[in-house]
């Protein structure tokens, strides 16, 4: 069985709930290239993660176009993380954290060689944005700028 | 929603110079978008980097997309990695209620548990000023 299609299905959910179809963003360009100049051995990863995951004691986002981002630090205890989401079956995620944000997998693949080192902090926000031009024009520059200051070689992003 | 806006923003640091890559579980989605290099994993959505409580699976998971970062040449290029959620593939089916349903929207923070809560509103741990914002 092929993978699942979600933009019919969303479209199916819009059409039966009465509300317009929602605009997709399609880019049919060549998409943006940097290639990656060392071994993974020897890279600063980062990582962003949009499954609403926040620090317990952090205020949690909310559930309408959130653009917020929290910073969650790199040596962060596993079981201080929380995840809030209105889009996706949260038991999993509040069960074992690395499935939507893999914090003890990244360290453990430092640990092993694998990868050179972790960036101090990540960032998490809410995926569940509305508008894709609030994304482009307002969040994406953020988080950018967020991986200069971090110093990252290489940024992996995780969706859910 | 989410695999977009990860694109997007992917999208963006690359195009600023930093390498990126997308984690997907949603490969309609993510194809749409295009980013740069992109790891699909064909699990139910809220699974995107693995099985809770399967530290060797979520290692292998990881192993297989980053090394994506070293192998990749060409831009848009999504790796399709050999995991399978169940023998049977049931979720799938099960997966058409999930997503976006345009529910109610609250603007106010939704904790986890009111402990959360009451620890944010106190000041507890450390936590970025510019996100309190």
């Amino acid at each position: 069985m092929g993978p699942v299609d979600y933009i019919p299905r969303i479209r199916d959910n819009y059409a039966r709930l009465g509300y317009k179809a929602y605009n997709w963003v399609e880019h049919r360009d060549t998409a943006p290239w940097a290639p990656l100049c060392k071994p993974l051995s020897e890279c600063r990863l980062g990582m962003v993660a949009s499954g609403g995951i926040y620090v317990a004691g952090q205020v949690a986002f909310h559930h309408k176009d959130d653009t917020s981002i929290r910073e969650i630090p790199a040596d962060v205890d596993t079981k201080d993380l929380r995840a809030t989401h209105f889009a996706y079956d949260l038991s999993d995620a509040r069960t074992d954290p690395n499935v939507v944000f893999p914090i003890d997998t990244l360290r453990r693949l430092v640990r092993e060689g694998f990868l050179g080192g972790l960036s101090s902090r990540f960032h998490t926000f809410m995926g569940g944005i509305y508008s894709s031009r609030r994304v482009t024009e307002d969040l994406a520059p953020r988080l950018t700028g967020r991986f200069r200051e971090d110093g990252v070689d290489a940024v992996l992003l995780v969706p859910v | 929603m989410c695999h977009q806006s990860v694109g997007l923003v992917a999208r963006h640091a690359e195009a600023a110079g930093i390498p990126t890559l997308c984690m997907t579980s949603a490969l309609d989605i993510t194809r749409a978008v295009n980013p740069p290099r992109a790891a699909f994993l064909d699990f139910p959505l809220g699974h995107t980097t693995g099985k809770p409580r399967e530290p060797e699976l979520q290692r292998e998971i990881l192993i297989g997309a980053l090394s994506s970062f070293e192998t990749m040449t060409a831009p848009g290029s999504v790796k399709e990695l050999p995991f399978r959620w169940s023998e049977d593939e049931g979720w799938k089916a099960k997966a058409f209620a999930e997503g976006d349903e345009r529910a109610a929207r609250h603007d106010t923070p939704q904790y986890q548990d009111e402990e959360d809560r009451r620890r944010a509103e106190q000041g507890g741990p450390p936590s970025c000023p510019v996100c309190r914002s």
